[in-house]
């Protein structure tokens, strides 16, 4: 479809900051409450209600520039003038041309540097509901409106048109989401619309032509949609030019059921946003000392704790592309400092990033409240041959349900106690006597038959065996 | 009418015993009732809650409690301030119906010092007006001659300490709002430096001009008002990080050896009669030890036009809250944007809407930085014109109005005149300095004529030592007031 095309791609991403109380008032900034019930004067818009900005919020957002390699500067904050019921004093309080975050960048996984233009601070507006049969404003038969949103703060993150593909762009939004929850900013719950994202595209034929005339495509909820929207549009954008038609700039609504794009308004139609400098606030100056604390008490980044991850596997010389997907899951979970910790305690890196990244990764959340010594002590079990992979498993669902404990004792209460060499011995010479085709076959070289084996007595033993000690004896009785 | 008397001697009177809050305040009640009927300076009047705060005062009276220092003072408000539970209308028809659910910071700091709030007063609608004419309900008469007007936009304000319905008013100045009606009835009017007093809760007309301050009988009571519901309030962003005023403590010092500067500029817009009451003021000055000297601070020239531009542009944002969609009037229509213009329409009247539509045009893309900007710049401009003159001076003197009150209607079809009431008053907002306007004797018409001090950001001391000796000097005039 775009064979031939280049795409130019700039994402702006507005992330809810998780902060208790709203940008510039003392209501809870929570998501699922009873409509406007976390209202007051203040982001109810109610006549002689004056903000006050919330510090906690300016924290957050100096984590996200600092953690974006951002210059964070003095700035203010404007008025973006439109009306709309849910925009509660009709106007937005957001940062304009003095944005406190500029000229940043973030680095994907595969190494490529996408620049930051901004990332600024502004205020959420309510929620509308239209009430009828299309669920769109036009032939609604009333609206609804929830201000519980109003006045949550939000940080809104431009990217520079930096971005080529699609994959790309996902890679973008992944890799950001995984930078916002690492800075404690944000919870990146895109279906709860904790982080929400429009695309700009355009198109041209060859990386050395111009910009095209760019589309901007709202309502991207997922990492999903921004593909999809992105494809879709780009590929909207060739057709018209193919066809000697032009692309016009537009805002442009993305219908995920219909997987495709629409008209919401045209450049002509754009709004006169009357920008001035909000009267009722002062100037954010932050210090080099509140700059330094911030810096401070960020932790290690997504990229920082892949590459820790990648270190340690590439030291144990077990480099998978698989293992590199596991590494990536854990660091996007936040429970990479669970292996690293596994490993200094002499687990087999491969064995603590699969268990970690296969079986504490089913509850991460539990997993990321785990008692660090239990989860070492268990996989030591395992790795020495005390535990089969199966009983292991098992012992590590009670541990993330009880968020700790010892695993010998849980082991011994499951009753799995490990076998004695001399039952498997006849376990294994029993799975032998009824299979006697295989274990000719086996005798005669092929390993792969092993697998009947261990089959059959982990059958005859309902999982209590463990497989490695299975081959030892298979290998030992074929001599 | 005997003479008003003030806020401290009242306060003084009822924490001492000799006086009831709730006789005083029904001794004011009275006089409202009598009058107001013909002034109309009330939008509401809240008697059943006055005399609950009255008597509640005169209960800590009773059992030995310090009441405060506006113990049992009737005090009225104009109705731009939110009080809680009770209609705050800006005399607009677009808030009908709304009840706040809170008190402006002032207002709790009025009740903690116990002053008991008589009503809302009449203003322009959204403050925005310098007659008190462009109300919804109609307009508010000057109490010394009721076919004229008292002045605006704290018209009802300004006319409620002058009949004797209150010794103590709020209003708020963006432009001369509370001085300008202050000197044409007659009364003591202050505007404070910005971010001294909490706006929270005062309803915007433009942020960054509007100051609430107090209308008074007397200097003294002006500054014990100011020394209340002055001081930082947490809620208010641009309210100033310092310790409360301490005003009153300092009011006879005297300005010997002060400079007082007369604003050639101010002189040179007014009548010959206020310009005469203006000189005699500076005489005054002279005699109690100050050094007297003309000056001239050209850019206050273009403080008209700046205005007219900034506080516009302001409200139009400020304003676009009244929707329909969460309070006050909705009228109905097909779709919201449809509801949204027919509310404005009718809940509108036509000087709000002359602003409103001043403001977008001055803040509209490609149109923007010649109006606006370019009154941002006259703004500094006139910063800095009154920065040289402080160096100079310690307060400035000039006529608080160019004339004395005009009569109701004279000026309704004509705006650009009725602006120019404000010429005298403007400068200061856009500098955020303190002003006061003094009554000080009558003009050729018999009307009061009041003259105003300026003073530099945060100047109040000096500014009311010098407003004490003119009202000492009008009151030793005696008979010029007719």
């Amino acid at each position: 479809m775009t064979d031939g095309w280049v795409m130019v791609i700039g994402l702006e991403v507005h992330c809810e900051l998780k902060t208790t109380t709203k940008l510039f008032c003392g209501c809870p900034n929570m998501f699922g409450n009873e409509p406007n019930t976390n209202v007051c004067p203040v982001c109810l818009g109610l006549p002689g209600s004056l903000p006050v900005l919330n510090q906690k919020a300016v924290e957050l957002a100096m984590a996200i520039g600092t953690a974006l390699n951002c210059d964070i500067r003095p700035s203010t904050f404007h008025r973006k003038n439109y009306f709309y019921p849910d925009q509660a004093k009709d106007y937005q309080i957001s940062q304009y041309d003095e944005p406190i975050n500029v000229d940043g960048w973030l680095e994907l996984p595969d190494g490529f540097r996408v620049g930051i233009e901004r990332a600024h601070m502004e205020e959420d507006t309510g929620k509308t509901t239209h009430v009828g049969a299309t669920g769109r404003i036009h032939g609604a038969d009333y609206s609804l409106v929830d201000y519980n949103r109003s006045g949550v703060p939000l940080v809104e993150i431009v990217s520079d048109p930096d971005l080529r593909t699609s994959a790309q762009a996902r890679a973008y939004v992944t890799e950001l989401r995984s930078v916002l929850v690492a800075t404690g900013a944000s919870d990146g719950k895109m279906e709860e619309g904790s982080m929400r994202v429009d695309a700009n595209v355009s198109v041209r034929r060859s990386a050395d032509d111009p910009f095209g005339t760019r589309c901007e495509i709202k309502n991207l909820n997922s990492v999903r949609s921004v593909g999809r929207a992105i494809d879709y549009e780009a590929g909207r954008q060739i057709a018209l030019i193919e066809s000697g038609d032009r692309v016009m700039q537009q805002t442009r609504h993305w219908d995920e059921d219909a997987g495709r794009t629409v008209t919401l308004r045209s450049k002509e139609d754009a709004y006169d946003y009357r920008y001035f400098l909000e009267p009722d606030l002062v100037p954010l100056v932050p210090d080099a000392d509140w700059k330094a604390a911030v810096a401070d008490a960020l932790g290690m980044m997504p990229a920082q704790r892949r590459a820790r991850l990648a270190d340690l596997l590439s030291d144990a010389g077990s480099v998978t592309d698989a293992r590199t997907e596991q590494v990536a899951t854990v660091v996007d979970l936040g429970l990479d400092d669970l292996v690293v910790e596994a490993i200094a305690g002499g687990i087999p890196t491969a064995l603590a990033l699969a268990r970690t990244a296969n079986e504490a990764a089913t509850d991460p959340e539990a997993a990321r409240q785990l008692d660090t010594g239990s989860y070492v002590a268990l996989l030591s079990m395992e790795a020495a041959g005390t535990l089969s992979a199966t009983q292991a498993k098992t012992v590590l669902a009670e541990l993330l349900a009880a968020g700790g404990g010892d695993p010998s004792a849980i082991a011994r209460e499951k009753g799995f106690e490990a076998m004695s060499d001399n039952s498997l011995s006849a376990t294994v010479a029993q799975a032998i006597e009824g299979n006697p085709d295989e274990w000719a076959r086996y005798c005669a070289g092929e390993d792969k038959l092993a697998q009947v084996f261990i089959g059959q007595v982990m059958k005859s033993t309902r999982g209590q065996a463990n497989g490695k000690a299975v081959v030892t004896e298979l290998q030992r009785l074929r001599g | 009418m005997t003479p008003p008397r003030s806020a401290l001697d009242l306060a003084a009177a009822i924490r001492n015993g000799e006086a009831s809050a709730v006789e005083v305040l029904d001794d004011y009640l009275a006089v409202i009732d009598a009058h107001d009927g013909e002034i109309h300076a009330f939008n509401l009047v809240t008697r059943d809650a006055a005399r609950a705060q009255a008597t509640a005062i005169d209960q800590r009276v009773a059992s030995g409690e310090h009441p405060g220092l506006l113990a049992g003072v009737p005090v009225a408000l104009k109705d731009n301030l939110c009080t809680r539970g009770v209609p705050t209308t800006c005399s607009s028809r677009i808030l009908d119906g709304w009840r706040p659910p809170y008190d402006a910071t002032v207002v709790t700091r009025l009740r903690e010092a116990g002053a008991v709030m008589v009503g809302k007063t009449n203003m322009d609608e959204f403050a925005m007006g310098s007659s008190t004419e462009s109300s919804a309900f109609g307009p508010t008469r000057n109490p010394h001659d009721t076919s004229r007007v008292p002045g605006g936009s704290s018209g009802g304000s300004a006319a409620a300490v002058a009949a004797g319905f209150a010794p103590v008013a709020l209003g708020s100045d963006t432009g001369g709002s509370i001085r300008q009606p202050a000197a044409l009835c007659g009364v003591v009017g202050m505007k404070p430096t910005y971010g001294t007093v909490s706006r929270y809760g005062l309803v915007a007309f433009a942020s960054s001009l509007d100051q609430i301050g107090p209308l008074t009988t007397t200097v003294a009571d002006a500054a014990l008002v100011f020394d209340v519901i002055g001081g930082h309030d947490p809620a208010d962003s641009t309210s100033l990080d310092r310790p409360a005023p301490r005003v009153l403590s300092v009011l006879d010092e005297g300005i010997q050896g002060m400079t007082v500067g007369v604003l050639t500029e101010f002189l040179e817009d007014a009548d010959a009669d206020v310009v005469a009451r203006t000189r005699q003021a500076a005489e005054a000055c002279a005699a109690a030890g100050a050094r007297v000297e003309e000056i001239s601070v050209p850019e206050v020239r273009l403080g008209l036009s700046a205005y007219y531009l900034i506080a516009p542009a302001e409200a139009s944002s400020n304003l676009a809250r009244y929707d329909g969609v969460r309070f006050g009037l909705r009228v109905d229509a097909e779709d919201t944007t449809a509801m949204n213009t027919a509310t404005r329409s009718v809940g509108f009247g036509a000087e709000v809407k002359r602003r409103i539509m001043l403001g977008t045009y001055a803040l509209s893309a490609g149109y923007m930085d010649a109006y606006y900007g370019q009154a941002l710049r006259v703004r500094t401009k006139i910063i800095e014109g009154f920065a040289r003159a402080y160096r100079r001076c310690d307060v400035l003197l000039g006529p608080t109005t160019p004339s004395t009150a005009f009569s109701i209607g004279a000026k309704v079809g004509d705006p650009m005149t009725m602006y120019l009431s404000d010429v005298c008053t403007i400068p200061t907002n856009l500098a955020g300095h303190p002003a006061i306007s003094i009554p000080f004797g009558s003009g050729d018409d018999g009307l009061p004529v009041g003259v105003q001090l300026l003073a530099p950001a945060l100047a109040e001391n000096t500014l009311l030592r010098a407003a004490a000796v003119i009202e000492a000097a009008a009151a030793s005039m005696g008979g010029s007031r007719s």
